[in-house]
């Protein structure tokens, strides 16, 4: 009944194709632009920052990264643990060799090295498919992540092996090392999110993005009908590592402050960036986003009334979360393997026709 | 570049047809072709052409070779022996991609449209080779990207009028019926703006209604745009109204080459469509 | 002569390591042929099995921790202990169990998606196992012992010493290995090859639907694939656990066999082996020669890189089908 189309006309091609054709999408989603931006930042503790909102927007970002190789252009990847891992890395030795240039600076060029590494081992692509990708992805993983823990270059020789975030600010806040704020914090992610979205939904809705899908959906027919399947792949492979690596330049410098690559970049990063995907919904922006609230929001919540509420002890709480975890990917899988964001589309479609549903 | 005397030898004098279409020199041109898969050989030795503003038809019964035949057409597979002419020059061995570039789109006999796309993606990405955008624009949507996305949603929306698709265009093709997705298929093809437009078995599983649409379009194509078409078809009756001339195959070689007429009276295709007693 | 000699002892140490390898990958070769279905969770499987192999002998109380967290009652032990050969058939038995229910809530409702989609479900699988075991049986590090020789084998040692004035370093554990490695092949194989049951399997991988209409149920070779699947496991599970404790780390001997299988392709029981023994000789060599050079550890990823460069330049694998591209 509110939820409607009709009487919302289209009168030009760029109007037909923007992001959000319905009005009442529109205003809700310029309402919570607004709240994230001029509320949000005025009441966020710091408990709300740091197991909530900033790992949220963190691995919205890296969400977004792999659902663009993996959603929209069919490449699986497990690598992404090691991809981030390039990004902090990265970001890090930036960072200490360049201190007077602006961190930010630093989180986008890392972001351009990852990007780099990732074409590289992107290139496989080319003659392998599927789950033997897949798996290839895994030598990325792997390799990586052994070469940050046994090259001492890559920590600038620190007895830990740790490589630990500089002090930094922006226009006068502190945005990384232990002094930042709640608020700080959640901007800087938030003001990263927000563009990277932008960009991502301005990448899938033209002529790259159909290129992916393309080659996702019938690769040799689009090979015959004009696509080159070596940019195609390659470009998809370069964005999908540029968020990628955002996202790990800003795991590190902004929310832990400290990381070391086997523990922070791991294998189960990848997985857990991977099922964020599955469960947010494959190829689709929205989806990105929510399946990394569910799965940031499912430990907390799981904790808060296992361990908070019941009183058990908080491995057999982690072991119920992995249970918990794994019966929800193989339920998406087999009842809705668009994940979350279909369901929020047919909630839609019914809302469109509430309350006369014929 | 090309000897002058090589050309003379090809092209043949334009014409007009009765009923008044151009036809004109030759547009490809296909020599000695042979196609071998191991052991088997698909394709002996077939040479033919197809000029420019005709409509071409390849026959032939199953296993004839007529499907490798396109393929070998659109570039995907590469022919041991024998060349490759279009517009009058020789077509070096090259990605299918960049064959689709020197302007030939196709259609495919088990329809190869990218199911999770909208029937309006897909036809978008007929014109893949025409945009220009770089990376960066399209990320930034900036400079050329938009202007470009709404100019060619005008070209296609033209096609999908044409076809009469518009109630659909926005419906994921995954959902459509077999005779859509053909239809959808054409357009995407169409979309491309083809020199030559190659349809594999455009009719095949349709019932006899929705074959008269097809011819409908597929004569309309060639009558209002002036394109080419090569297309493979079982179907004898609609193969000889549609067609100004017909190649025949069977197994892998060449039985016949010429107007409908002439084929139809032609012996040895006569022979392999009934079958004939060998001893 | 010393350094040449300590290269076959790696190398002899290599081939052990890669039928262990080999072994895993068979579990995995199984499922795919007959399935089509890449099994992630086959590693988690041999976990998963070896815990309950230890539970069982110990006569451990399954999900103690949860009981005692809901209940408040404390039950650790039955009191009782399982001779390891009866343990090993009660596992047996429930790793049957968890096949039927793998095929009857998982599988039967992914019948004709996509391969990568089935793939992402093992994942889950994988996962959803791994919080199962921990929470069935505790999380901690368990030992595994059921009667396997274990320790230096003192009869190759003379033997090489006598030979070429140098005693190989050979685990008896890995000589075991080897021998029970060969034997379930060599009965797999034959299983396949001869048997109703086999041919019926090699069917359906060949066509699902062909197999179908000839009267095989698909449904019974699932769940005939997955028992035989997870008796590989539990006897990897027990080789590996035997070797190197029983902890979450056994799941990730899973991973190393995925090289395995990318080396000798997913369709080819010879190939897991020889791919196998590759990786386990390749990985020791380079870790001999070229690991004290760039730090060590390269255990960690050598199998996947090698696995890598080889695809690229035969993407099917050593002994696998080759793949026709057609429109």
């Amino acid at each position: 009944m509110l939820y409607r189309e009709a009487g919302d006309f289209k009168t030009s091609y760029r109007d037909d194709s923007q992001t959000f054709p319905l009005k009442l999408d529109r205003w809700g989603y310029y309402a919570a632009l607004a709240v994230a931006f001029l509320v949000i930042p005025f009441v966020i503790t710091d408990y709300w920052a740091n197991s909530v909102l900033v790992p949220f927007l963190i691995y919205a970002i890296a969400a977004l990264g792999l659902n663009i190789l993996t959603g929209y252009a069919g490449q699986v990847s497990l690598g992404s643990g090691g991809f981030m891992a390039v990004g902090a890395y990265a970001s890090y030795k930036l960072a200490t060799a360049f201190p007077e240039i602006s961190i930010l600076i630093h989180v986008l060029l890392a972001g351009g090295i990852t990007a780099v590494v990732g074409v590289l081992f992107g290139l496989p692509s080319l003659r392998i498919k599927g789950f033997y990708l897949a798996v290839a992805t895994l030598a990325a993983q792997f390799f990586l992540v052994w070469l940050f823990n046994k090259v001492p270059w890559f920590y600038n020789y620190s007895a830990s092996g740790q490589i630990t975030v500089p002090e930094r600010s922006f226009l006068g806040w502190i945005i990384t090392g232990p002094q930042t704020s709640a608020s700080a914090k959640y901007l800087v992610c938030l003001g990263f999110a927000v563009l990277l979205a932008w960009v991502a939904r301005n990448l899938t809705r033209g002529t790259v993005g159909r290129t992916w899908m393309a080659i996702r959906d019938m690769d040799i027919a689009a090979e015959i009908i004009g696509v080159n399947p070596l940019t195609a792949k390659m470009t998809a492979f370069a964005v999908s590592s540029f968020f990628i690596g955002v996202a790990g330049a800003l795991l590190f410098s902004v929310y832990l402050g400290a990381a070391e690559a086997s523990e922070t970049f791991g294998i189960n990063k990848s997985f857990l960036v991977l099922f964020m995907v599955i469960i947010g919904g494959l190829g689709s922006i929205f989806g990105s986003f929510a399946g990394a609230a569910f799965l940031v929001l499912l430990p907390v919540f799981l904790k808060n009334v296992l361990v908070g509420s019941l009183g058990w002890p908080t491995d057999l709480a982690a072991h119920l979360e992995l249970m918990i975890v794994g019966a929800l990917i193989v339920f998406f899988l087999i009842v809705e393997p668009h994940g979350l964001a279909q369901l929020w589309r047919v909630t839609k479609e019914k809302l469109r026709l509430w309350p006369f549903p014929h | 570049m090309m000897p002058q005397t090589q050309q003379a030898a090809t092209a043949a004098e334009p014409y007009i047809t009765p009923d008044g279409r151009k036809i004109g020199g030759v547009l490809m041109d296909l020599r000695n072709i042979t196609l071998r898969f191991g052991g088997v050989t698909a394709i002996k030795d077939i040479s033919f052409n197809i000029r420019e503003g005709e409509i071409r038809a390849i026959i032939g019964p199953n296993g004839a070779g007529k499907s490798s035949m396109m393929n070998v057409m659109s570039g995907f597979y590469i022919p041991q022996e024998g060349e490759v002419w279009f517009r009058g020059e020789k077509r070096p061995q090259m990605r299918p991609y960049k064959v689709a570039r020197l302007g030939l789109a196709r259609t495919f006999q088990n329809i190869a449209l990218f199911d999770g796309m909208s029937v309006l993606d897909n036809i978008m990405t007929g014109r893949l080779t025409m945009m220009k955008s770089s990376l960066l624009e399209q990320a930034l949507w900036w400079g050329r990207a938009e202007a470009e996305e709404n100019r060619h949603r005008e070209q296609v929306e033209k096609i999908i009028d044409f076809l009469e698709i518009q109630n659909i265009r926005k419906t994921p093709v995954g959902r459509l019926p077999y005779g859509l997705k053909k239809r959808v298929e054409l357009a995407r093809a169409l979309a491309a703006e083809p020199k030559l437009l190659m349809l594999d078995e455009p009719m095949a599983g349709m019932n006899v209604e929705e074959k008269e649409d097809m011819s409908r379009f597929i004569l309309d194509v060639n009558d209002e745009f002036g394109t080419t078409i090569a297309l493979i078809e079982h179907d004898m009756g609609v193969v000889m109204d549609l067609s100004d001339r017909v190649v025949v195959m069977d197994y892998g070689r060449k039985i016949g080459d010429g107007t409908p007429d002439e084929v139809r009276n032609n012996q040895e295709v006569i022979d392999a469509y009934l079958g004939v007693a060998h001893d | 002569m010393e350094q040449l000699l300590y290269a076959s002892e790696v190398v002899v140490n290599g081939l052990m390591t890669g039928v262990m390898y080999a072994l895993v990958a068979l579990g995995f070769v199984l499922i795919y042929k007959a399935s089509g279905v890449f099994n992630y969770a086959q590693g988690v499987l041999a976990l998963f099995a070896a815990l309950t192999l230890i539970g069982i002998q110990q006569g451990q109380v399954p999900f103690a921790h949860l009981i005692s967290a809901v209940t408040g009652m404390h039950l650790d032990s039955f009191g009782w202990t399982v001779p390891s050969l009866l343990a090993i058939l009660l596992t047996a038995l429930v790793m049957v169990g968890l096949a039927i229910l793998i095929e009857a809530l998982v599988l039967k409702h992914l019948v004709g998606q996509e391969p990568i989609i089935l793939f992402m479900a093992t994942i889950g699988l994988a996962y959803f196992l791994e919080g199962l075991g921990d929470l069935m049986w505790g999380a901690s590090v368990k030992s595994l012992e059921v009667g396997l020789p274990q320790g230096l084998s003192e009869t190759v040692e003379t033997m090489t010493d006598s030979l070429f004035g140098y005693g190989f370093f050979i685990d008896r554990l890995d000589i075991w290995a080897t021998i029970i490695a060969a034997v379930l092949v060599a009965s797999l194989v034959a299983f396949s090859q001869y048997t109703k049951q086999g041919r019926a399997m090699r069917a359906v991988a060949d066509d699902h639907q062909a197999a179908l209409s000839v009267g095989i149920s698909l449904r019974f070779i699932w769940v005939m694939v997955w028992s035989i699947a997870g008796f590989v496991a539990l006897v990897a599970g027990i080789m590996w656990g035997t070797k190197s404790g029983v902890q979450f780390s056994l799941s990730l001997i899973a991973l190393k066999a995925l090289p395995v299988l990318m080396l000798g392709g997913f369709t080819s029981i010879p190939g897991a082996i020889v791919g196998g023994l590759i990786i386990g000789v390749g990985e020791k060599l380079f870790e001999f020669y070229i690991g004290p050079m760039v730090g060590g550890a390269t255990e960690n990823w050598f199998a996947y890189v090698l696995a890598l460069l080889f695809l690229v330049f035969r993407p099917q694998g050593l002994f696998g089908e080759r793949i026709i591209e057609r429109v």
